[in-house]
């Protein structure tokens, strides 16, 4: 649990480090990878592509870190995969991207500060409708909302102030640096869950757990039946 | 409710204190019921006391756990109390009648002397009966008991709004809400000041998109100042809270700003005034008109388009227009 804690505060750091890019080193590399869609000066393409003035470094980080950008396809929901750059570059581009015009900057979580009740009730008030309490992903109408198992601290919270796809952004008057870090908590509970019994059920919530206790019920309602019949005669 | 008690009192003394109407077969050879009778008796007695436990739970803060286990420990006891009964106390031979006599003279004594041997075999059916009636009862008072939580009635709660013109829109703690707190693509629940936030037509959804996005009936033009919008946080199909905004990143490639129901997802178009776009909601979310006054927050310019609620709570009978 400690290990984990140290590799979560590294990556926390790793993504607060990103401001320590390149801005030019950033805009060659945006000109050749992200300029089909954002244009040349990333002001965006029409039907393509949105402009990126203003979106921020916490935006821009979190697309490229999880992976979302660059897009296969314009139109499609972004979805999580490998990284297509490595950090150093994520760190430039972001960088460019914040260089634009000001917008929310990468987020510092400190999970440590965080309440895991606290976070729950946010969570379950603002997230669990599209999330679900477990934080395996669901759907809303026209699009699917993803599972949180493989986000990072920062990358939770910087969607969380971002609002990428059709989430929408939470502001500081929503939820501020300290019920973030609670929410950030919860959800890294909800990664490693605590399994009662030793069996998760995949985690992903009542439904499979409800099948299971039925399937254990019948079991033993087959058992007591078999204790109160009788084998007719012949 | 007092008639249904003396009859239930009648009912238990008339049983106890009935005369039986045939002396009792004595067969002291058929003893097999005997122990069978104290685990019958037994069982019924703790489901009886589970029933009890049910009520003392319910009138002691109703834990919910505590109710269930005791309801559990109470039916798993009558179950098993009619299993045994059932398997030890009631005969369980076959008897074919008639019958022609037998030819060997033996065998028909031996049959006329073994058959009649169960029916004898309960020796304490007053007791046992007294029990059963105990026990059912019992349950069946625990089961019928949660009635006490119903109500009170609803009454005007469900058709009063507590919106007027000039009456500030505040946050769940209570602070008035600036109008430039509304950002593009964030939505805010909030509630009337210095009004009972209990009352169905209290909360509100407040949100904001791009003004030239905005494609409002002409007669509600100006019901949302900069852009911003409060609608009923009342789902108009199931009456849940409405508590989902899905607000695209990029209006061209991206499924456009609507409101949604967690329950159903139910779906409503923010900038066309709540129309339905998806799921089981019958009419818009009604529309609360608004205006910034001369500190910058947000009031209420009138009360709502309709009425707040699902159909089912009869708001269509009486729905202004």
């Amino acid at each position: 649990m400690r290990l984990l804690l140290v590799a979560l505060v590294a990556l926390a750091a790793c993504g607060a480090a990103a401001a320590a890019g390149d801005a030019e080193r950033g805009r060659a590399l945006f000109r050749t990878q992200c300029s089909t869609c954002h244009g040349l000066d990333a002001k965006g393409v029409h039907d393509r592509g949105p402009s990126l003035e203003g979106v921020g470094a916490a935006s821009a980080d979190f697309y490229l870190s999880t992976g979302r950008m660059p897009l296969d396809q314009p139109g499609r929901q972004p979805i999580r995969s490998d990284p297509a750059f490595g950090r150093g570059q994520i760190d430039d581009l972001v960088a460019y991207i914040a260089s634009l015009g000001p917008g929310p900057p990468i987020p510092r979580v400190d999970t440590a500060e965080g309440d895991v009740a606290l976070g729950q009730r946010l969570f379950a008030d603002r997230c669990a409708g599209c999330h679900q309490i477990v934080g395996r992903g669901g759907v809303v109408q026209d699009a699917f909302a993803p599972s949180l198992r493989d986000a990072t601290p920062t990358q939770v919270a910087e969607a969380v102030r971002v609002g990428p796809y059709v989430m929408p952004a939470f502001t500081r008057a929503q939820i501020d640096d300290a019920q973030l870090a609670s929410l950030v908590r919860y959800v890294e509970r909800t990664q490693h869950p605590d399994d009662r019994g030793g069996w998760g059920i995949f985690e992903i919530g009542p439904v499979p757990e409800g099948m299971v206790t039925w399937l254990l019920a019948g079991a033993l309602l087959l058992g007591v039946i078999r204790l109160l019949g009788e084998r007719a005669d012949e | 409710m007092k008639s249904l008690w003396r009859f239930l009192v009648a009912g238990v003394v008339l049983l106890l204190a009935r005369r039986r109407r045939e002396p009792r077969l004595e067969r002291p050879e058929f003893r097999a019921g005997a122990g069978a009778e104290l685990v019958v008796l037994g069982l019924l007695g703790v489901a009886t006391l589970g029933a009890v436990a049910f009520a003392i739970v319910y009138f002691r803060g109703a834990d919910t756990q505590w109710l269930g286990a005791a309801l559990g420990v109470a039916l798993a006891a009558l179950g098993a109390a009619s299993a045994v009964a059932s398997k030890r106390l009631v005969l369980q031979d076959k008897e074919i009648e008639p019958r022609p006599e037998l030819e060997d003279p033996a065998a028909q004594k031996e049959l006329v002397t073994t058959v009649p041997e169960g029916v004898g075999g309960i020796t304490r059916r007053r007791l046992l009966l007294a029990g059963a009636f105990g026990a059912v009862g019992a349950v069946t008072g625990a089961i019928a008991l949660p009635a006490l939580s119903l109500g009170p009635a609803a009454g005007g709660q469900l058709t009063r709004s507590p919106w007027r013109r000039g009456r500030r829109l505040v946050t769940e703690d209570g602070e008035p809400l600036p109008a430039e707190e509304i950002a593009i693509g964030t939505f805010r629940t909030a509630f009337p000041q210095d009004a009972d936030r209990e009352q169905i037509a209290a909360a509100v959804i407040v949100v904001r998109v791009p003004e030239d996005e905005l494609d409002l009936p002409s007669d509600r033009r100006d019901w949302a100042p900069n852009g911003i919008l409060a609608y009923s946080k009342i789902c108009t199909h199931a009456g849940c809270a409405v508590s989902l905004f899905r607000y695209p990143s990029f209006a061209a490639k991206s499924p456009k700003p609507a409101l949604v129901c967690p329950c159903h997802y139910s779906t409503f178009d923010v900038a066309r005034a709540a129309k339905v776009l998806f799921g089981p909601a019958g009419r818009p979310l009604p529309q609360l008109p608004l205006e910034v006054d001369g500190q910058g927050y947000l009031v209420a310019a009138g009360d709502f388009s309709g009425r707040v609620g699902p159909a089912w709570w009869g708001v269509r009978r009486g729905r202004p227009t």
